[in-house]
């Protein structure tokens, strides 16, 4: 509690400032696992680790001429990272404040992150970790999760749930792709976001003209997008790949100035557009929902649509553009799949929407919080290969889970509570 | 239970098998839905699926493209062409459905039931799966882990399966039982944490789902599950004395896990309708706060229904590791646990209705390979044909709004969504 007093003319004016608490769960549970970390750090990277073994960080691949690499010790900065992590989660148990929690379990896992990449360094057979390489596959694995989860933020938000973000991918990965071929990349890329808007359409008007069961409809849906996209996919573009599915590869746009800064450059300044419209995008649904007038009135439908509409907001009308933006989105993220693979195949998304989902509620509904989680599970996914390559010994689809556990883990409150928009899924009728 | 006076936990079976037209205000989510869903608006939803799976056909067969392209000199042949299409689709569908005069008249038992053994085969798990799900749903809980249940059901009854020698009687058995352990274990899980922490069971039963497609993927890369000589993701084969034995003789696939989906149906009919358990997962299902101030714990309904619904889907796995195929891969669960939530949907969650909607289900994926490998039409149509009947069933007032059919708009809000939060 902190108390300011200030003197204005004769009034004393006290401003107190209440600090939301910490729950119990929340303080135990982010120390434990700090504390797991630490110690599964210090066990597995430090005591276990390779002592005679130094860890060679590459900033590029093998072949790449004049790679910078700088050489560590992998053992003491085990022990170093898991002591660390340990003197945080004790930090935490001492003093938690709750605006801090995201930013204490971040660092804990970088640090954990940082221990287990020298560790792998120095058992590598390569000897070496391709640091930049690993993080590029990051940033590719995770934009379309970044998409399908700024997707649900919209959706959500203003009180739609939606299973169905696998759905608008697929769908707008189908239609990018045929586009694509047909006309070529930016038709491609526009018409991938349309078909999203459009499935995104078709859930807005079953979930709130005809009050169907939001779970129910966004399964459903997402069925029909896999049945629809698979026929039209035999029926038409197996056949005629060359002229229906052969759409062309996006170059990486490089941004004058800014591509050459050395790791920073090729990593965020030298991708797709995709890439750069997922940067525009984290920032405007950002700013859209929490800066604007629009946001403002989406999250008071979200949560209290009978409050909304009694001042005057359209709530019907605000759901429905809020879900078909989050389609378009959607779609997007799916297009983002058929201009890296350059080809659409069956069921191409493969369960990617349902990890967007997750990274959603892992990221407790905040565009922020959504992409932050977006980038861990995308980085989760790019070390399963560095590990299947590096480490054979590590069951990589036992790494693979790690996002599906967190998410439980998340949702189940042993580390914080998550909260969804209060009216979420409840479809509102005026009267 | 709505206005009366009449204490739920004497008179339970008065106050909830009472006909909903009685009721002035229905409550809960399944009593509104079958109000909302006339048997009318049911077959109108599966005409108007097979009127749009019709023309998608039209859409796909290449004679009928070609006609289209001359439509506006010759529209006849456009038209001719793409009803022979559907026509000839939907022939095949049916063939490879029911009964295919061309393999009967080879006058073997297998050209005779041939087409009714595939459709029991393909209904067999629907069957289990969607009882699974509308166990649940009357609960008031959407079990969308049905994936997952049908995973670990399949990889424990196929472990018991391929790593113990027993007689006969007593493998299968084991086999079974371990495989329903598999599926309660993990559908238990999410009502577990539903119930202890109020984890939204959507959420975390999708996750356990990945969770175990990644367990499977893991166990089909360890020796002693993989068949050598490992190269592949599959697992060692099923011994003969732990497979569900074939009912109408061994050329034909239907097997005795058909005999385990009726035998559960008949038990998911009499839990709900008879025993004291089910009218407590019922009223839980129906309002959950009158349930608790009645006296009963809505978080041990919880755990038991998962446990039985993912032992449901557990045995749904049985019939597909035990019975239809003796090796497991990596997709050993077909799509099972998505198919089923359509299952339950269409069969509105009572017994009855879920096993006349699996074996449709059953019968339209049998026919639809049939008719891939006859008329060249991809077999997704079933899945589109599928997911549009359950939403045309779902959205009865679009059906009615089609039909121009008169009747209650009301059709299903209020608590039949249900937040995350709730």
């Amino acid at each position: 509690m902190t108390a300011v007093a200030e003197p204005v003319g004769e009034l004393t004016v006290e401003h107190v400032v209440t600090r939301a608490p910490v729950s119990r769960a929340q303080r135990i549970g982010g120390a434990v696992s700090l504390a797991f970390l630490g110690l599964l750090t210090l066990w597995r990277f430090g005591i276990d680790g390779h002592h005679h073994q130094k860890a060679s960080l590459r900033l590029g691949a093998l072949g790449a001429a004049h790679v910078p690499h700088f050489t560590v010790p992998a053992v003491p900065v085990a022990w170093a990272a898991g002591i660390l992590t340990i003197v945080l989660g004790l930090l935490w148990l001492a003093a938690p404040r709750r605006r801090w929690f995201g930013l204490v379990m971040g660092v804990g896992i970088l640090l954990f992150t940082v221990a287990l990449i020298c560790w792998l360094a120095s058992a590598s057979s390569f000897a070496f970790v391709d640091v930049v390489g690993l993080l590029t596959s990051t940033i590719n694995l995770a934009v379309p999760l970044i998409l399908g989860a700024l997707c649900g933020v919209m959706c959500e938000r203003s009180a739609v749930i939606n299973v169905a973000i696998e759905g608008q991918m697929l769908g707008g990965a189908w239609a990018a792709a045929l586009m694509g071929s047909v006309i070529g990349a930016t038709a491609g890329i526009i018409s991938g976001a349309l078909a999203g808007a459009l499935l995104g359409w078709v859930l807005a008007v079953f979930a709130i003209r005809y009050l169907v069961n939001q779970v129910v409809l966004g399964v459903v849906l997402n069925v029909f997008a896999a049945g629809l996209t698979g026929f039209f996919y035999d029926a038409f573009m197996q056949p005629h790949t060359e002229s229906l599915n052969q759409p062309p590869l996006l170059d990486p746009i490089k941004i004058p100035g800014l591509g050459d800064i050395p790791v920073i450059g090729p990593l965020f300044f030298n991708t797709s557009v995709i890439v750069y419209m997922t940067y525009v995008l984290i920032v405007l649904v950002d700013i859209w929902l929490f800066r604007t007038r629009w946001g403002l009135r989406t999250r008071a439908v979200g949560e209290h649509p009978k409050a909304a509409d009694t001042v005057g907001i359209n709530v019907l009308a605000m759901r429905y553009r809020n879900v078909i933006i989050g389609g378009a989105i959607a779609g997007l993220g799916g297009s983002y799949f058929i201009f890296q693979v350059g080809q659409f195949q069956k069921n191409i998304t493969s369960g990617q929407g349902f990890i967007a989902l997750a990274a959603l509620i892992f990221g407790r509904w905040s565009p922020r919080g959504a992409v932050a989680a977006a980038l861990l599970f995308g980085f989760a996914s790019a070390m399963q290969t560095t590990l299947s390559i590096n480490a054979p010994s590590i069951p990589s689809n036992v790494v693979a889970m790690l996002p599906y556990l967190a998410t439980i883990i998340a949702v189940a409150g042993l580390v914080g509570k998550v909260r969804a928009p209060a009216a979420d899924g409840e479809p509102y009728v005026k009267g | 239970m709505s206005e009366q006076t009449v204490d739920p936990a004497a008179d339970p079976q008065a106050a909830l098998t009472r006909p909903p037209e009685d009721e002035e205000q229905p409550h809960g989510f399944w009593a509104r839905y079958a109000r909302a869903n006339s048997l009318v608006v049911t077959v109108l939803a599966f005409v108007t699926a097979l009127v749009i799976g019709g023309l998608l056909i039209a859409v796909a067969d290449p004679r009928t493209q070609d006609a289209s392209h001359y439509f506006f000199q010759y529209p006849w042949d456009t038209f001719r062409y793409g009803f022979a299409a559907i026509w000839h689709g939907y022939v095949a569908l049916f063939q490879g459905a029911i009964f295919n005069p061309h393999t009967a008249s080879k006058g073997t038992w297998e050209g005779y039931v041939g087409p009714i053994s595939e459709t029991l085969t393909n209904a067999t798990p629907l069957i289990l799966g969607g009882l699974s799900v509308g166990l649940a749903f009357r609960a008031g809980l959407f079990n969308i882990g049905g994936q997952g249940q049908v995973i670990l059901g399949a990889t424990c009854a196929g472990f018991v399966g391929f790593h113990w020698h027993l007689p006969p009687g007593l493998h299968l058995l084991l086999g079974i039982l371990a495989g329903m352990l598999g599926g309660a274990l993990w559908g238990g899980l999410a009502g577990f944490l539903k119930a202890k922490t109020g984890a939204h069971e959507v959420i975390t039963t999708i996750m356990l789902n990945y969770v175990a497609l990644y367990f499977l993927a893991y166990l089909l890369s360890v020796k002693g599950f993989q068949a050598p000589p490992y190269g592949q993701a599959i697992s060692n084969a099923v011994y003969k004395s732990a497979q569900l034995p074939p009912l109408l003789g061994g050329s034909v696939r239907v097997h005795g896990g058909l005999i385990l989906a009726l035998l559960a149906a008949w038990f998911v009919h009499w839990l709900l309708t008879k025993s004291t358990l089910g009218f407590r997962l019922r009223a839980v299902g129906a309002n959950q706060f009158a349930s608790r101030t009645a006296g009963m714990s809505v978080e041990r309904s919880y755990i038991t229904v998962m446990v039985i619904a993912g032992a449901l889907c557990g045995l749904a796995g049985v019939s597909q590791i035990l019975g239809t195929n003796s090796q497991i891969t990596g997709d050993i669960d077909a799509g099972i646990g998505f198919d089923a939530i359509t299952v339950a949907l269409l069969g509105r969650a009572n017994a009855r209705g879920i096993v006349a909607a699996g074996l449709l289900f059953g019968a339209l994926h049998a026919g639809g390979t049939q008719m891939q490998s006859a008329t060249g039409t991809p077999i997704d149509l079933v899945q589109v044909i599928q997911s549009l009947i359950v939403l045309f069933i779902a959205a009865p007032m679009l059906v009615r709004a089609i039909y121009r059919l008169r009747g209650s708009t009301a059709g299903v809000g209020g608590e039949l969504a249900k937040g995350w939060n709730g």
